[in-house]
């Protein structure tokens, strides 16, 4: 497979686009109509080949521009990547997971050369080559997370295991919907899950923290969150909510299908070796109503999963605002007949 | 899960009761790495009946060439130790789980003190050298009847930091003393009989540290009991569980699925719903609440036994 990178923006003139490859390979979030809270768990890496779910970390067409981005929005707020002394180690276990994954995921795009502690490693894509001693800050340019992060695509925290609990300890987090590390920094799982509603009632958080303190090394795990966001835009942080927020209100019914863009949260679980931390990737991807509506079977299904969700989970998710016009736009694309099990799309 | 099988590369005695095992990837391929306190679980098909027991590693964390653990032999026990004793050989292969840690240093301490009682040496000579390496101060402290029975001598760098306390010498530890007078910041960790974790904790407690200061390693080999029966609701069979076997190994000899990872009561992973519950659980796991026990709606299979007419679980 060989990849061609898109040249793109996430703000601004939002010049962001999926091919018809990237739309088909989406990670749609609904495996069936409906849509509640629930432990959505399962193994990862593993799924059809091409998908998102078949390696550790996907690269995509995005993967250039998205670095960019990212590289734009620490320019402006350098707290969006914060790592708290005793992280440091697991900001190396972070760094070696990513490398040995994508080298042997995607040799052709980057390799990692080992001898003992001295590392050579090559990102064509980003044009970057570093040769550095594992375990020794002082010969990267900067701490080992950030050094990484600043190259892989999504959000990442880092999360220290203590006490029974996960503590948000370290992060780069610059494409989030709507929630901030700086704030978050330091807080434990139900902490930093206070705001979401509903689930805590349910006893979502209580099953989700046993699970997750029961990961191995062995075994790492993902589950598909989602949001609906306006424009193609990643850095939806509440720091920079005056440049986003007002961007809803320029939603109209000729421009939704366009506009509106479903945000799917590829999250995964991994158990880091030397520091016994929990990292907790969390890889955005951004599709217009128009391009999911070319699979029928999403159109069908988005429109009913949007038009009978809880009300408390529209204004959570923020889109409590738009979403009629959402809803009258999908309802276009549904004509009643039955969806099949399972989020890939029909042939 | 299936199991990578790994090559018994070494044996050595190290006192009367305890021997040395090292584990080494058949091919000489490299082991994954792992963090100070971790366990592997150690399987073990003895006659008809199939053992896996979780040991701490006592190897460098960093060194993925071979597993070290220290096991001592339990002649009570339910058998996975004698049987690695006496039929266990150079050259063999045994199925090795990846390492776990239920018992992981704070990063964040100024100081870290450890405290051993006996066998409870082992996680802390992992631990060891973690701290070494990342050159945070220590100090252990490390309590044994007589010095024949102290196998983790062998294993314990020469260091100022290593304090031995035999009890036939007459140098008991005193854990008021050890914990008195130590900076602020700093973490104890705790491992041994229970009536050591106790007073660790107890002592702590008296000297007014927070208690996120406090550790222990919570794991502890699964108790013997009277033998029982316990149904599967699925297919309705009844599987016996006998006096020396645990449930979970019970109802893994029956070919029931079942999750597990430290088989100690502390990881979760084998939590079962109980379906028909007439009698007591004698639950013995560190990881269900007291409402939960109370309730005898969920049992963890490889600590918790059962007493009485009917237990029914959701298998
Ligand atoms: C350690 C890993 C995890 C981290 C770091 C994490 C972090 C977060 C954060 C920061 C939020 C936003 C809260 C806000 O509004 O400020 C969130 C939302 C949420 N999290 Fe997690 N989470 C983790 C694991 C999980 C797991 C395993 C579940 C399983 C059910 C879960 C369920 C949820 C749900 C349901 C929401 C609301 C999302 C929405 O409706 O858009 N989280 N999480
Ligand atoms: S296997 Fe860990 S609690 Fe049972």
């Amino acid at each position: 497979m060989t990849l061609q990178f898109n040249d793109e923006t996430f703000r601004g003139d939002y010049t962001y686009s999926n091919s018809s490859a990237a739309v088909r390979r989406f990670p749609f979030p609904f495996d069936r109509d409906s849509y509640m809270y629930s432990v959505n768990i399962e193994p990862h890496p593993g799924g059809p080949e091409g998908s998102p779910f078949e390696h550790a970390f996907d690269v995509d067409e995005h993967y250039v521009a998205e670095m960019r981005d990212r590289a734009i929005t620490l320019a402006g707020d350098p707290l969006r990547c914060q790592s708290l002394p005793h992280m440091e180690l697991a900001g190396w276990d972070l760094l070696e997971l990513i490398m040995v994954s994508k080298a042997r995921d995607y040799p052709a795009l980057f390799s990692l050369a080992r001898d003992g502690d001295r590392w050579h490693w090559t990102n064509r894509p980003l044009g970057i080559e570093q040769r550095f001693t594992f375990l020794d800050a002082s010969t990267l340019p900067c701490g080992p997370m950030e050094y990484i992060t600043r190259q892989a695509q999504g959000d990442f925290a880092l999360l220290d295991a203590r006490e029974g609990n996960l503590w948000m300890d370290a992060g780069m987090i610059t494409s989030q919907a709507d929630w901030s590390l700086d704030f978050d920094v330091g807080m434990n799982f139900f902490e930093w899950h206070a705001p979401v509603p509903k689930a805590r009632g349910m006893g979502v958080f209580d099953k989700a923290l046993k699970f997750l303190n029961a990961v191995t090394q062995e075994q790492s795990y993902r589950r598909l969150n989602w949001t609906m966001t306006v424009n193609p835009r990643l850095d939806t942080s509440p720091e920079n909510y005056h440049k986003w927020g007002p961007e809803k209100r320029t939603v109209t019914p000729d421009n939704v299908g366009t506009k509106q863009f479903l945000r799917v949260e590829l999250q995964s679980f991994w158990r880091l070796p030397r520091s016994n931390a929990l990292a907790f990737p969390i890889r955005c991807y951004l599709a217009s109503l128009a391009d999911l509506c070319t699979q029928p079977k999403w159109g069908r299904r988005l429109h009913r999963v949007l038009r009978d969700l809880d009300p408390d989970l529209a204004e959570y998710k923020g889109f409590a605002l738009n979403r009629a016009m959402i809803v009258d736009y999908l309802a276009r694309h549904d004509d009643g007949a039955p969806t099949s099990p399972g989020i890939f799309p029909d042939r | 899960m299936t199991r990578p099988l790994l090559k018994v590369a070494a044996i050595e005695t190290l006192s009367p009761l305890v021997k040395r095992f090292r584990f080494e990837d058949p091919e000489g391929a490299p082991l994954p790495v792992f963090s100070g306190g971790a366990h592997v679980t150690v399987e073990m098909a003895d006659g008809d009946v199939l053992r896996r027991n979780s040991y701490s590693l006592i190897s460098d964390p960093n060194d993925g060439s071979g597993y070290e653990i220290a096991v001592r032999r339990e002649d009570r026990g339910r058998g996975g130790s004698r049987y690695l004793h006496e039929a266990v050989a150079e050259g063999d292969l045994l199925a090795v789980s990846p390492p776990a840690n239920l018992f992981a240093l704070d990063l964040r301490a100024r100081r870290h003190v450890l405290i051993a009682g006996g066998i409870g040496i082992t996680p802390f000579l992992s631990q060891l050298r973690q701290l070494d390496r990342a050159g945070q101060p220590w100090e252990l402290h490390y309590a044994v009847r007589s010095r024949a029975e102290a196998a983790g001598l062998a294993l314990l760098p020469e260091s100022a930091h290593v304090h031995l306390h035999v009890s036939e010498e007459g140098s008991r530890m005193d854990i008021g003393a050890i914990l008195d007078g130590q900076p602020l910041g700093t973490h104890v960790y705790a491992c041994g009989p229970e009536g050591l974790i106790a007073a660790v904790a107890d002592q702590a407690a008296r000297l007014g540290w927070p208690a996120a200061a406090v550790h222990s390693e919570a794991f502890a080999a699964p108790p013997p009991g009277e033998a029982f029966e316990v149904v599967l609701a699925a297919s309705g069979r009844s599987v016996a569980v006998g006096p020396r076997q645990s449930l979970l190994e019970a109802l893994e000899a029956a070919g029931a699925e079942i999750d597990s990872s430290c088989r100690g009561g502390a990881c979760g992973r084998c939590e079962t719903a109980v379906t028909a519950c007439e009698g007591r659980i004698l639950h013995h796991d560190h990881w269900l609440s007291e409402a939960e026990r109370a309730a005898q709606t969920r049992i963890m299979p490889c600590m918790s036994r059962f007493k009485g007419a009917r237990l029914e679980l959701d298998l």
